[in-house]
């Protein structure tokens, strides 16, 4: 399978406006984590749009597939993607991390807005994805259940117990995108604890794992589609990425995971973005 | 919601037939399981001590060992509910709750799942293990977490109840388990109803408030109390939250002094949720019997409830002092 020009066309915009939503909302918050949902757009796009089966139309189907961002932190990303998938008005996007919205600082369970776990505390989110996966197996639905995570969070000890027991259980409708961009909070993840080589890891444990440009949507939907193949282990794709893709000044800059531009700051920020 | 009545049962003393709240744990889950096919149990190589093993035996395919990764259990339990599944987690008290809080607050509570944590070997009467496996700070730490119900069974009645209980309940709910066989202090066909404390003896010159295990030894106090006259009202509050509120403060209208007894801490339990509850709406002189700010250690269960002061006898000592602080 290979995406069709239109494919492709669609999902780039699709990312380009999560990227846009990222830098409006936490603008608008004041606050938040920009840098990761941007460095992610591309994946998370290429996913969302030829891979995950949750739209408005099926979103209260049960045996639909399942999203559970893991690095809860790059959430605007997911909020973004919902919208543009049809679940909630993009309107509701401005009332990030304000009170009384929905779309809180850190994912919140909300089966009606397609927010399919609580996430925000690191490492938690690749067991409940292989619980979800169980489940799905146990009454025989199709569902594939796919979890985001990020280099530093796989310096968790809980990945690497739900990375053993997903392989043991021969999760195969389970799937994790790992953001590698190298960054985390206190800055470049290779000298604050090297995470090494994760798809070497994830193979080790028992698991199909590659390895791709997070920005090349063919490369990130053949891997998705090799993955859908997977029927005797859970697949990881670790997305080599860049934190603040597509705006110059947040690039690759630690600085930038968790603080939200100022107005003139977004001004140029959305201009780099076509806007 | 959490149905509000009180019941009064009279039961004199502890009957001698004696049976480990864990066993009746095991018993009613393979029960649960022939009824419910929603029912998921999940283990952390400790099927057989947390008697999850018979679940595991008559439904294989609904059984998953997590093997010794109990914060893992703990999502992957979540999980499962996120899909529409009743799920079972079991430990030991120490690692389940222990090791895996923050799993449990994050992946359960926060987004209100259907799991029931049903940890066994909780408190001293776990015994030669010592203190690395005696869970004393649960009731304080599930206790503290919003949406989660915390219950402690007096007994292997009130635990297959309990158990029943927990599944229909929504949400997070802790069962606190013990490995020692105790005695029957509920008579049989005692239905147990989540929020609901029970009155085993009627009395007013001073309430006991008891759970798990300690239950039996506040009926041990009020039959010594009694020879000396002294009549104490003995209450299982299996409950540990939500309390029997109603109950409690009624006691201490009626009785002018609670005294409250648990194999934990004293700081956190049982005893500092009623206080709270008492200094809020009807103060009287209380004491609470419990572990005081220690570790535990090895020895048999019934050796160290007399080290630590939580046999009846400790009990009546401590009830007739608090007796004495009444105006
Ligand atoms: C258990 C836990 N510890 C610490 C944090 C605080 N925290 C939030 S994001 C983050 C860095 C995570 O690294 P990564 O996901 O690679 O960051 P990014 O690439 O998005 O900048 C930390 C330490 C947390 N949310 N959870
Ligand atoms: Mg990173």
């Amino acid at each position: 399978m290979v995406l069709t020009p239109e494919r492709k066309h669609e999902i780039e915009q699709v990312a380009r406006q999560v990227r846009i939503d990222t830098i409006e909302m936490t603008h608008a918050a004041g606050c938040g984590h920009p840098g990761g949902p941007m460095g992610m757009a591309d994946f998370m796009a290429t996913l969302f749009i030829a891979h995950l089966r949750l739209d408005g139309g099926n979103l209260h189907d049960p045996d639909r597939d399942r999203m559970v961002l893991g690095n809860g932190h790059t959430c605007a990303g997911l909020y973004s993607l919902l919208s543009q998938k049809g679940i909630f008005p993009h309107e509701l996007l401005a009332t990030f991390r304000k009170l009384g919205s929905p779309l809180q600082g850190h994912p919140h369970r909300n089966p009606e807005l397609g927010i399919d776990m609580s996430t925000g505390s690191l490492g938690t989110g690749l067991s409940v994805g292989a619980g979800m996966a169980l489940a799905a197996r146990l009454n025989g639905w199709g569902s594939r259940i796919y979890v985001a995570s990020s280099d530093g969070e796989s310096q968790e000890g809980q990945i690497w117990e739900a990375a053993t027991s997903a392989a043991h259980y021969g999760l195969s409708n389970l799937c994790v995108l790992v953001d590698f961009n190298n960054i985390q909070i206190d800055g470049v993840m290779r000298e604050v604890m090297d995470v090494r080589d994760l798809r070497a890891k994830y193979e080790a444990f028992g698991w199909h794992a590659v390895e791709v440009d997070g920005h090349d949507v063919d490369a990130v939907d053949g891997a998705l589609c090799e993955a859908r193949v997977t029927d005797d282990r859970p697949s990881a794709i670790i997305c080599h990425t860049t934190l603040g893709k597509g705006v110059s000044f947040m690039e690759n800059d630690a600085g930038w995971h968790g603080v939200a531009p100022d107005d003139e700051q977004a001004t140029q920020a959305l201009a780099e973005l076509g806007v | 919601m959490l149905a509000k009545t009180s019941e009064t049962t009279t039961v004199e003393t502890p009957s001698a037939k004696k049976i480990a709240t864990r066993d009746a744990y095991g018993e009613a889950l393979v029960q649960l399981g022939g009824e419910r096919d929603d029912i998921v149990v999940l283990d952390a190589d400790l099927s057989g001590s947390t008697r999850t093993k018979g679940f595991s035996k008559a439904f294989p395919e609904r059984f998953f060992n997590m093997g010794v990764a109990e914060a893992n259990m703990m999502g992957t339990a979540a999980g499962l509910a996120a899909m529409g599944k009743t799920v079972f987690a079991s430990s030991f008290a120490m690692f389940a709750a222990g090791k895996a809080w923050e799993q449990i607050r994050q992946s359960i509570c926060v987004p209100k799942l259907d799991v029931k944590i049903c940890a066994s070997h909780a408190g001293l009467t776990v015994g030669e293990d010592g203190k690395s496996h005696q869970m004393l700070e649960d009731l304080t730490i599930m206790g503290v977490l919003p949406n989660m119900t915390v219950i402690v069974p007096a007994d292997a009645v009130e635990a297959r109840g309990a158990v029943r209980a927990a599944a229909e309940l929504e949400g997070p709910v802790y069962v606190r388990l013990s490995r020692a066989p105790t005695p029957i202090v509920l008579p049989d066909g005692h239905t147990f109803e989540p929020g609901v404390g029970t009155t085993l003896r009627e009395g007013a010159d001073v309430a006991i408030v008891a759970c798990g295990v300690e239950v039996g030894a506040a009926l041990e106090a009020a039959g010594l109390l009694a020879a000396d006259g002294v009549e104490a009202r003995v209450i299982n509050m299996a409950t540990v939250k939500p309390l029997d509120e109603d109950l409690l403060c009624r006691a201490a209208r009626e009785c002018g002094a609670v005294l409250t007894a648990e194999e934990h801490q004293v700081r956190g339990g049982l005893g500092s949720a009623v206080s709270d509850l008492l200094a809020r709406t009807t103060p009287v002189p209380m004491d609470m019997v419990g572990v005081d700010d220690t570790f535990g250690e090895s020895g048999t269960a019934e050796e160290l409830l007399v080290r630590f002061g939580l046999d009846g006898a400790s009990l009546a000592k401590r009830a007739r002092t608090l007796i004495e602080r009444k105006s």
